[in-house]
């Protein structure tokens, strides 16, 4: 840090935003010569892979509890305004305070308001998508407060200055002994040293955070959360993890604030023992994961007896305009989609420019956010459109489909200036339209062959240059097909 | 218009095409709740699975089950537990006789308190075979939430009657708990974490020690 930068109180992300983010190529040429992630990566996902195949083949009636989670979602988002009025009702009974935010910064404004007002200037976190999605840990960062992730995954990334590459294990891109380096290098900053003679074993990593962030959890006055999932008929809501880092945010602590974003509620509790079964054994393939809470508003004795939920739109509702695009809010965040992709096996989570990366990052962020930035308009690209992420989501989300339907949308949107897509669809039209035009096509694309002498076209120079960068060519053939014919049978044989 | 209105405006707009109003009518769903899963043993299969997540699971008539929490508490080492206010007269009786210090939670423990004791003793209300998963309900024989957080040994007794083939049973029954207001934890194996290069690891915040005694 150097002295011109104001005092941080937690560690400082990398600089640079999401959306300032080039576009999905370039990122991932940069993020595939990181040959150290792209192990890790691999090693990963394959294991991952394994274990959710293994334990979904357990279940019998796995597809029958697909189409119920997709039609139990599907409900709940076609008639989303009465299922949230219901759960703020049920809330408020229960002894919550209910806000709503439109976007990110009425969210933060929110939070950091709450947390101001108990006075204290530190917080502790339970690991939430919604709060990454808002940046609200800089939010509170610039208020005075140090917001302390408090999942091993999450605490990994906060310490390396860094970036979540992945929506359930954000430092999958790490390997243990980077794990190790981090926190030598950073615990003793923020708390609790790592202790001398800390090996790379998992265990021992995991037995570092523990001592570290203890003392946090038994000094904490507030804890931020999000919810898996909000029932609306009782106002009870859900935390699904594994480290138990949750339940002592959620347990411990007198004030609790969970940012819960507006497509998490479902109807009724009994709808839990769909999810219940498709969650875990999706995400880290479990038959179950360690630890689940559940809880409705203030238990008088037990718990925070001072508790808010912020629910927010931020571009949700967006989402939720296109008939075609509201699928994505299915999605459960279990990351099933981008453990099976090879696209994102090879690049990793940082490429995508969000914290929603993989197959459901390519569909969701480019409607929740728009196809406006270079980024977004590149993501439903990000793809080959192999259907694997449609094979394992547990709420069956058409992701497949509905990249060619965004693609649509970008190449709808680029249609109105002048770009070159569009234009070689014109000359393809000439080229394809009439056999004489193809037959001309062909004869120039051998007497190029016959000059060039190669095997494979390599990058070539603009207009063709965007293609075949990351593409080899064949050379087109020094004779077509049509003419071999016509030479070796003969016009009319 | 404030937050809540417009965004439920925005909500009204974006379902224009939404026009049945019957959301159950507007999208059937065919799943059957609460069905039981068909297994041959519900109590082996608990056993297996919950053995499976690394815990220490013994099944013991009814009648035994004092003298077994004193052995297995003194098995790991155990010197000072909390107990639940509403915990059975006897298992009370039998980890004092065994010299262990007894803390009650009345007035409540602080947080500091609790990080002091070594182990908590609870019941549980229901526990599902094919997950391996015992659910506390926070009732008087379980405590309130924190102390079967803290401390770093669980040691809990599950009923032979309290255990359920799959999770749609499970959640049936804690429906009325749920709708009472009780907070719900339900715990499958000790504290682990898969965060690092995704192969599981047991022991981070939560117990590292899970002991469980299935009473017959």
């Amino acid at each position: 840090m150097t002295t011109t930068e104001p005092m941080r109180r937690t560690p400082a992300p990398p600089s640079g935003t999401f959306l300032g983010m080039p576009t999905f190529p370039t990122n991932a040429k940069a993020q595939l010569n990181n040959t150290q992630m792209r192990k890790n990566l691999r090693n990963a996902t394959t294991t991952i892979r394994a274990k959710r195949a293994k334990v979904v083949g357990e279940v019998e009636n796995w597809e029958e509890l697909r189409l119920a989670g997709a039609a139990i979602k599907d409900r709940t988002m076609r008639h989303l305004d009465s299922y949230l009025v219901l759960l703020e009702e049920s809330l408020t009974k229960a002894g919550a305070t209910v806000h709503w935010a439109r976007d990110a910064a009425e969210a933060n404004q929110i939070v950091v308001g709450l947390v101001k007002a108990k006075g204290v200037d530190e917080v502790v976190k339970v690991k939430s998508m919604a709060t990454q999605e808002i940046e609200l840990n800089e939010a509170l960062e610039e208020a005075g407060v140090a917001a302390w992730e408090t999942d091993l995954a999450e605490l990994i990334v906060q310490l390396g200055h860094d970036r979540p590459s992945h929506i359930l294990v954000p430092a999958i891109h790490r390997n243990r002994a980077e794990v190790r380096e981090i926190f030598l290098r950073e615990m003793h900053l923020y708390g609790t040293a790592a202790p001398e003679g800390l090996t790379d074993e998992p265990a021992v990593l995991a037995g570092a955070a523990r001592t570290h962030l203890r003392e946090k959890f038994l000094r904490a006055k507030v804890a931020v959360s999000g919810a898996n999932f909000a029932i609306a008929e009782t106002g009870t809501l859900v935390v699904v993890e594994s480290e138990g880092n949750g339940r002592m945010c959620l347990t411990l602590p007198e004030t609790l604030i969970s940012v819960v974003g507006i497509e998490k509620v479902l109807p009724t509790i009994a709808d839990l023992e769909v999810f219940m079964q498709l969650l875990p054994r999706s995400s880290t393939g479990e038959r179950m994961n360690p630890y689940t809470s559940m809880w409705t508003g203030v238990t008088p004795g037990d718990g925070p007896q001072e508790v808010h939920v912020v629910l927010i739109d931020n571009g949700r509702t967006r989402v939720l305009a296109d008939p075609d695009g509201r699928y994505a809010l299915r999605c459960i965040r279990c990351s099933a989609c981008l453990n099976i992709c090879p696209v994102y096996e090879r690049v990793g989570g940082h490429a995508y420019g969000s914290v929603y990366p993989g197959p459901i990052g390519a569909v969701l962020n480019p409607q929740l956010r728009g196809i406006e930035s270079d980024i977004d308009k590149s993501l439903p690209f990000a793809s080959t459109l192999c259907g694997a992420c449609f094979d394992v989501c547990p709420v069956r989300i058409p992701i497949p489909d509905m990249l060619v339907h965004l693609r649509h949308k970008v190449a709808d949107k680029k249609r109105q200036g002048l770009h070159l897509e569009p234009t070689i669809m014109t000359g393809a039209q000439w080229a394809f339209g009439d056999h004489k035009h193809f037959e001309f096509m062909e004869s120039m694309a051998a007497v190029a062959a016959k000059v060039m002498k190669k095997d494979y076209l390599g990058p070539m120079p603009w207009p063709a240059s965007p293609w075949t960068r990351a593409r080899d060519l064949p050379m087109p053939p020094t004779e077509s097909f049509r003419s071999w014919w016509k030479r070796t049978r003969g016009e009319g044989k | 218009m404030n937050a809540r209105e417009e965004i439920l405006s925005r909500i009204r707009t974006s379902l224009a095409d939404v026009v049945q109003p019957d959301p159950a009518l507007d999208v059937p769903n065919p799943w059957v709740y609460g069905q039981p899963t068909a297994m041959p043993d519900i109590l082996e299969r608990f056993v297996d699975m919950t053995v499976d997540y690394k815990a220490d699971v013994r099944r013991v008539p009814s009648d035994q089950v004092a003298g077994l929490i004193k052995d297995m508490l003194l098995g790991v080492g155990v010197g000072s537990v909390v107990l639940p206010s509403g915990l059975d007269a006897g298992w009370r009786q039998a980890i004092a006789e065994a010299g262990i210090t007894i803390h009650d939670d009345d007035p409540q423990l602080s947080r500091a308190e609790l990080n002091g004791i070594d182990a908590v003793v609870t019941a549980s209300a229901v526990s599902i075979a094919e997950t391996g998963t015992i659910v506390l309900d926070h009732a008087a024989d379980q405590g309130r939430r924190a102390l079967t957080l803290v401390p770093d040994t669980h040691l809990c007794v599950v009923r032979a009657d309290q255990v359920v083939s799959d999770v749609p049973e499970a959640v049936g029954r804690l429906a009325e708990a749920v709708t009472n207001g009780n907070p719900l934890t339900w715990i499958s194996g000790p504290s682990a974490t898969s965060d690092i290069e995704l192969s599981r690891v047991e022991g981070v915040h939560g117990p590292r020690t899970l002991l469980v005694i299935l009473a017959e």
